[in-house]
């Protein structure tokens, strides 16, 4: 019988930028998160389908989804609990604060070298910064084979020792294959996540991390998390991963902001052409046409 | 991102209603669960929370899935391809939202893998998905089915088959025939026992059948040879997987046309009986037929919803001589009264809901163990009152519907009459729901017994004494007596005639009776809640107007006056 897989999801909390509002910028410039709900980035919700899928693949397997955040972050935790998840992390400590893609993924890596995972499923890039560095930046720091885009993974071999994956390119699809452990990242065109599954919302809907149930000071709550184990989230400290400080938070980022201006963003669609003449001449006209050029 | 719970404060104000703990302490039965199962509850706020978080998951399947396929499921309907129905992509689709949010077996107790919660939840939810889409209710609804088996079948039957529904798979009750409508004692699909088999064995056709090709059917057959009449029917459970059934058409039908209404016919097809020979009619179909119409009371208040909404948003949006309808009295009116109607079906509703669900616990409890006096006493009561308000409801949530439906496509106007707007299909949904499980005319059969005996009227001396209603709406109130007692001077007219007499004026008597019921209802909310003061004195008005009309028409008429009506039974299509 294969051995069960220990799969690692990073997610992160996001302000929901899809729908913005007039209020969503400040007018420093600055993004407004009051004015906009935190949500679980969508295509970590992506992420942790794959996850489920190779969860139901290999009997025993665990889920475990790993978050940088403040402690409301834990809400995200328990909505990937709802969906499937075995439990969560939360990494959470001021140090962390102000982190950028490098600072963030040296704290993850950090907490990962602690769990030790067989495979590291995380969205291809959070919608508030759009970067899509971290998930290569963690498997650069953890000296592992990366594969991005992924959108299924298609087979994974009886012994664990290599995984094949489909991955979503910009000219079509490419099949590849890695051995363990390793990191994936997943693209938005792959199946969405299941739904919050009824059961399982009403068995860790009392999941919380230490420092909520302090926060809540609630017997009953202290209680239930006391004797049900499975309603425990993990929280980590800067000092339970072992990092150093010099590597976290502002401090750890070489990425210093200058400075924000708001864009009018005009484009309609993006539009590919060829090196054809008739693409060129019609380009050309277009562009006449419009006064862009001319 | 739409949510059908969150969106409707109306929805979520009826879970609140004090009964509730009574509700879920008996079907939580002393919360007996909660050491066996980790998603079980231990006290009621913890079953309330579950049961908020469970709405909601369903809310958003019901906005998001649901709803946004069923233009396209009726555009396509299901078909039958070798023998068996393919539901519309949009239907399957939203069976797997479902499944893979855990929600089926949702009123089925936990050692069937189900989440055990109050029917009220149940039909939360009925009226939710029909919100989105009619038809798709049926399916969902017809979880019913496992409902009855709960109840009636042994517990071998229960270990194989509700765990199944649990897990996912559909229902369907197999009752209609060819020559057995409305009048169910006239089945003949035959059932006979095969010695050589060790089974029943199943043979005939049955038609018109919801969701037909489910998985688990509940079948009425006879089983007793040579019978006519009602003591020769049984029920039994077929299973799917033994292929003996076959689909033989679907109808075209005017609207829920996601739903599937198949023609069926079983060819030695191995069943299971349920609980004991000869009770199928009797005993086992009226409990699935109320069931089944409190979901049809679910589905009308559902679509009544969206009809409202369609109307109230288009009404908003939609300007004539220089500015929004709604600003026409002809409009906010008609708006004003489909809100009371929406507002006051849906208070109907619930009441009976909870009526049945406190019976039926109670029923469940009495299986486990002898009821102390004062249980079987409040059993007893209960099942009363959800006799007589499950058809009253019925009738009226389902001729509401119509109206609303109705209305919603003149407020659109011609842009309703277009498939353009969803007005159109929810106009041809709810014709349905005052015709199947039991046409109005057969409720107010069911009904006018509770009138003649009385049910209603101590009902509503009942909500008299208790007399729940904001200090400034007395006068509202009073005239609520005054209605009451008018009806009571109807009944007591009409109960001098004959039986004939009696028939002739049942509608008019049970509707009166359900006016002012609604009316009480809505009072009693709006002293507990703002938000219902403007329903509850518009549906008054309603209230006073209809009782007004049927007491004209009750001491304007004699005996002889049937006879006018009788006339046209001489009359002859081909003579005219």
């Amino acid at each position: 019988m294969s051995k069960p897989l220990k799969i690692v999801v990073l997610a992160k909390q996001v302000p929901d930028t899809r729908n913005v509002g007039k209020d969503a910028m400040k007018a420093d410039g600055t993004v407004n998160r009051a004015a906009l709900p935190a949500i679980f980035n969508p295509e970590d919700l992506n992420a942790l389908e794959q996850a489920l899928i190779l969860k139901d693949m290999r009997e025993g397997s665990t889920v475990q989804v790993l978050t940088m955040g403040p402690p409301r972050a834990a809400d995200i935790l328990r909505d990937a609990m709802f969906r499937g998840a075995d439990g969560g992390i939360l990494l959470t400590d001021r140090k962390f604060a102000g982190a950028d893609t490098l600072a963030t993924s040296y704290a993850l890596s950090r907490a990962l070298v602690k769990i030790q995972p067989d495979i590291i499923v995380a969205g291809r890039q959070a919608i508030d910064g759009d970067t899509a560095q971290v998930g290569p930046q963690v498997a650069e720091k953890l000296g592992i084979p990366q594969v991005t885009y992924a959108e299924e993974i298609v087979s994974l071999s009886d012994d664990n020792k290599e995984i094949i994956i489909k991955r979503r390119l910009d000219h079509g699809i490419e099949i590849v294959s890695s051995p363990l452990p390793l990191v994936v990242t997943v693209n938005g065109s792959a199946p969405e996540c299941r739904p919050q599954h009824a059961k399982r919302v009403m068995k860790y809907k009392n999941a919380r991390t230490p420092s909520e149930l302090q926060e809540a000071d609630n017997d009953y709550l202290n209680s239930l998390c006391a004797c049900k184990e499975y309603l425990n989230i993990q929280e980590w400290s800067v000092a339970d991963v072992d990092a150093d400080d010099n590597q976290l938070g502002l401090a750890g980022s070489p990425t210093k902001v200058k400075q924000i201006e708001n864009v009018v963003f005009q484009a309609k669609e993006a539009k590919r052409l060829t090196a054809a003449d008739a693409d060129i001449n019609e380009l050309m006209v277009e562009l006449i046409a419009s006064h862009t050029l001319g | 991102m739409a949510n059908f719970f969150l969106d409707n404060k109306d929805l979520q104000y009826q879970l609140s209603h004090p009964l509730m703990r009574k509700i879920v302490e008996l079907k939580e039965k002393g919360f007996e669960d909660k050491d066996k199962y980790d998603y079980a509850p231990a006290d009621f706020e913890d079953a309330m929370d579950s049961y908020r978080r469970v709405l909601e998951i369903m809310g958003g399947i019901c906005g998001d899935v649901i709803a946004v396929n069923a233009e396209g499921v009726d555009h396509e309907g299901p078909k039958v391809e070798n023998d068996r129905v393919i539901y519309a992509p949009g239907t399957q689709q939203n069976i797997d939202a479902i499944v893979k949010a855990g929600l089926m077996g949702i009123t089925l107790p936990r050692k069937y893998e189900g989440l055990n919660f109050p029917l009220v939840a149940f039909v939360m939810t009925n009226e939710m998905v029909a919100r989105g889409d009619m038809g798709f209710e049926n399916i969902w609804g017809l979880q019913d089915c496992a409902e009855t088996l709960n109840e009636f079948a042994s517990e071998e039957i229960k270990q194989e088959y509700l765990t199944r529904v649990s897990q996912g798979e559909t229902c369907a009750m197999d009752l209609t025939e060819p020559d057995a409508g409305s009048d169910l004692q006239s089945v003949m699909l035959k059932a006979h026992w095969d010695e050589e088999k060790q089974t029943w064995l199943l043979n005939g056709v049955k038609r018109f059948i919801t969701n037909g090709d489910g998985e688990i059917s509940l079948v009425l057959a006879r089983s007793e040879e040579g019978t006519k009449d009602a003591r020769g029917l049984s029920m039994f459970v077929y299973d799917k997987r033994s292929g003996a059934t076959k689909v033989r058409r679907i109808e075209n039908k005017m609207g829920i046309k996601g739903s599937p209404t198949c023609e069926l016919v079983f060819t030695n097809a191995p069943a299971k009986l349920v609980g004991d020979r000869k009770m199928g009619l009797i005993k086992y179909v009226m409990s699935l037929m109320n069931a089944a119409r409190l979901g049809i009371g679910a589905q009308a208040v559902g679509l009544s919803e969206a009809a409202y909404r369609e109307a109230l948003k288009y009404a908003h949006e939609r300007e004539q001589f220089g500015k929004p309808i709604i600003e026409f009295p002809a409009v906010f009116e008609m708006l004003s009264n489909m809100k009371a109607k929406l507002q006051g079906s849906r208070a109907l509703l619930y009441e009976t809901t909870r009526f049945v669900e406190i019976y039926k616990d109670y029923t469940h409890w009495s299986h486990d163990r002898k009821l102390e006096p004062a249980e079987r006493a409040e059993m007893k009561e209960y099942n009363k009152l959800a006799d007589a308000f499950t058809p009253l409801q019925k009738l009226i949530t389902s001729e509401y519907c119509n109206q609303m439906a109705y209305d919603a496509m003149q407020i659109l106007g011609g842009s309703g009459y277009m498939k353009d707007y969803p007005v159109e299909r929810l106009y041809r949904d709810a014709r349905i729901t005052n015709i199947y499980e039991g046409t109005s005319q057969l409720q107010v059969v069911a009904a006018i017994r509770h009138v003649t005996t009385g049910t209603y009227a101590a009902k509503l001396k009942q909500y008299e004494d208790e007399a729940l209603y904001p200090a400034d709406l007395e006068s509202v109130f009073k005239q609520m007596v005054e209605l009451r007692e008018d009806y009571e001077a109807c009944v007591e007219r009409v109960t001098a005639g004959d039986a004939e007499q009696i028939d002739f004026h049942a509608r008019r008597l049970v509707e009166m009776a359900g006016h002012i019921i609604i009316t009480h209802l809505l009072l009693r909310q709006a002293a507990d809640a703002e938000d219902y003061r403007t329903s509850a004195q518009v549906y008054a008005k309603i209230a006073v107007a209809k009782c007004k009309e049927a007491k004209t028409y009750i001491f304007n008429s004699c005996c002889g006056d049937i006879d006018l009506f009788k006339a046209v039974i001489n009359e002859n299509v081909e003579n005219l």
